[in-house]
């Protein structure tokens, strides 16, 4: 299997804060990666490099074949940044600058709009919609444009937790559907264990633990496997206060 | 500061039910007014308002049915309009401009925003007498009072829109690949809109004022003017015409702002009917 995405040695320093002590990571194609760690870890950063919105101040970063080019990385936000005054289907469209446009975009956005289950309200308002379905219609966004990697910086964080599983199930499936890289940042390690093929857990900007769920799909919030996942992560991220 | 108002507009007509059988919201504003002038005529009618104090209502009418068959009504009306927009479209634009120029590149603010500031805290009537000086009691004294008057507000809150600007959009449209051009179309322009049509009511108001006082004081037609002139023949009500004017003018320049807000910000909450 190819791979998606490369860091190599990578390093980033705000200030005289160094965030990433050169991170190590290989991240095959069609893989689901949930990234872990307490705040200011630096699991933030280190999705901005991937998305390109940021540079390393040392290392390298190397993308796969498909990843390459403005519109094969997307990177999904805590909050939807939906442009109010653009309808919903024109707001899914905006992912599809620079790739297509008019009639040709507004059908593609439908149809993206219809995969987030959202298809009869591509003529509303984003004021009008929840927050879950303001999010859906970001998700959409970030996928018209066909990116061979999805970067997701805690988009379901603001979420209540019943909107939240359900967002994870949509995730799921689309992710299975598309088969593109998806790279999740969150700090909930349910959500990590649910969705991810692998749990990278980062701690003072090194890789903690790698750790691959190999568990079938889907799986089930309370399950006594997952929970014995959660639980080995938990020990890991807790273990050394505890100490 | 439009979207406060407007809201309350909305939770007042909720609370407001019991008044609704009167009539339908936009006209239950016109009822105040109503009341007003009926209670004025009464007033004079039995004397209590005396007749060189202010004459009635329906005196007030006859004078500019009067004026209106003369046509010196339609006549000023029509060249304080012409003054107020030229003003307001040199000013407004120029405003605008800057307003533009000034929000989105800040080398263009370092060098203009502390000399226009400047300029601003001079109460723009006190340049009266210098005006009548430059440009005697011609046409150009009066459009330039106008448009400096109007260039602020705009200029101000279009700036303020600008800069109020939710970066996260901004860096939303960059990760999207918007061009610049296309950024400032689909996000820069529609998010300073709110802002730009505040500064736009609020320049309204300048426009009529300023001319009002212009004409006062400097020319020799337009509404101003026919109030000065009623003055000096002791024609009260004349003047009392005049200024009532003013005030449906005023209020027809606002409407039409109001509803040109309407149209163009349907995406803003505050502006979208919730009983529709």
């Amino acid at each position: 299997m190819s791979t998606a995405f490369t860091f190599q040695g990578v390093q980033r320093v705000f200030g005289s804060k160094q965030v990433l002590r050169g991170i190590n990571l290989e991240v095959p194609e069609g893989q689901f990666v949930a990234i872990i760690g307490k705040s200011g870890c630096g699991k933030s950063t280190l999705l901005r490099l991937l998305a390109g919105l940021d540079q390393p101040d040392g290392g390298r970063i190397t993308r796969g074949e498909a990843a390459r080019g403005a519109a094969g990385t997307r990177i999904m936000f805590q909050e939807p940044r939906l442009l109010p005054w653009a309808r919903v289907t024109e707001n899914v469209a905006v992912g599809l600058t620079g790739i297509a446009q008019g009639a040709a975009a507004n059908a593609r956005a439908a149809d993206y709009l219809a995969e987030v289950g959202l298809a009869d309200r591509g003529s509303e308002w984003p004021s009008v919609l929840s927050g879950g379905q303001r999010q859906r219609v970001a998700l959409a966004r970030a996928l018209v444009g066909q990116p061979a990697i999805l970067a997701l910086d805690e988009p379901l964080g603001a979420l209540d937790a019943l909107t939240r599983i359900e967002m994870q199930q949509l995730l799921e499936r689309i992710w299975r559907e598309k088969g593109f890289t998806a790279v999740l940042v969150t700090h909930d390690v349910a959500e990590a264990v649910i969705l991810a093929d692998r749990v990278i857990l980062l701690e003072e900007g090194h890789v903690a633990l790698d750790l691959t769920i190999d568990l079938p799909r889907p799986r089930r919030h309370g399950s006594p496997e997952v929970a014995a996942y959660e639980q080995e992560i938990l020990d890991r991220l807790l273990g050394r206060n505890a100490a | 500061m439009t979207a406060v108002t407007t809201e309350t507009d909305t939770k007042t007509k909720g609370r407001g039910a019991p008044f609704r059988f009167l009539a339908p919201r936009g006209l239950i504003g016109w009822v105040l007014p109503l009341i007003i002038v009926l209670l004025w005529e009464a007033l004079s009618r039995t004397g209590v308002i005396t007749e060189n104090v202010l004459p009635a209502p329906s005196e007030v009418l006859a004078a500019g049915w009067q004026l209106l068959l003369s046509g010196e009504l339609v006549h000023n009306i029509a060249i304080s309009t012409q003054r107020a927009l030229i003003g307001f479209v040199i000013g407004g634009g120029f405003g605008f401009a800057f307003g533009l120029a000034n929000g989105l590149w800040s080398r263009s603010r370092d060098v203009t925003d502390t000399t226009l500031q400047m300029i601003r805290n001079v109460p723009h009537l006190a340049l009266i007498p210098l005006v009548i000086l430059w440009f005697g009691i011609g046409e150009e004294a009066k459009i330039f009072l106008v448009a400096l008057g109007v260039f602020f507000p705009i200029y101000v809150n279009t700036l303020l829109g600008i800069q109020g600007i939710d970066p996260q959009l901004t860096e939303m449209g960059r990760i999207y690949g918007m061009s610049p051009s296309r950024l400032f179309w689909r996000v820069i322009l529609p998010g300073a809109l709110p802002a730009i049509f505040t500064g736009l009511r609020y320049a309204l108001g300048i426009m009529w004022l300023t001319l009002i006082v212009a004409e006062t004081i400097a020319a020799n037609s337009g509404l101003g003017y026919m109030a000065m002139q009623a003055r000096e023949f002791m024609q009260i009500d004349v003047v009392v015409l005049s200024i009532l004017i003013y005030a449906l003018l005023g209020k027809l320049a606002d409407s039409l702002a109001r509803l040109a807000e309407s149209l163009s910000l349907q995406w803003h909450p505050a502006f979208q009917r919730k009983d529709a």
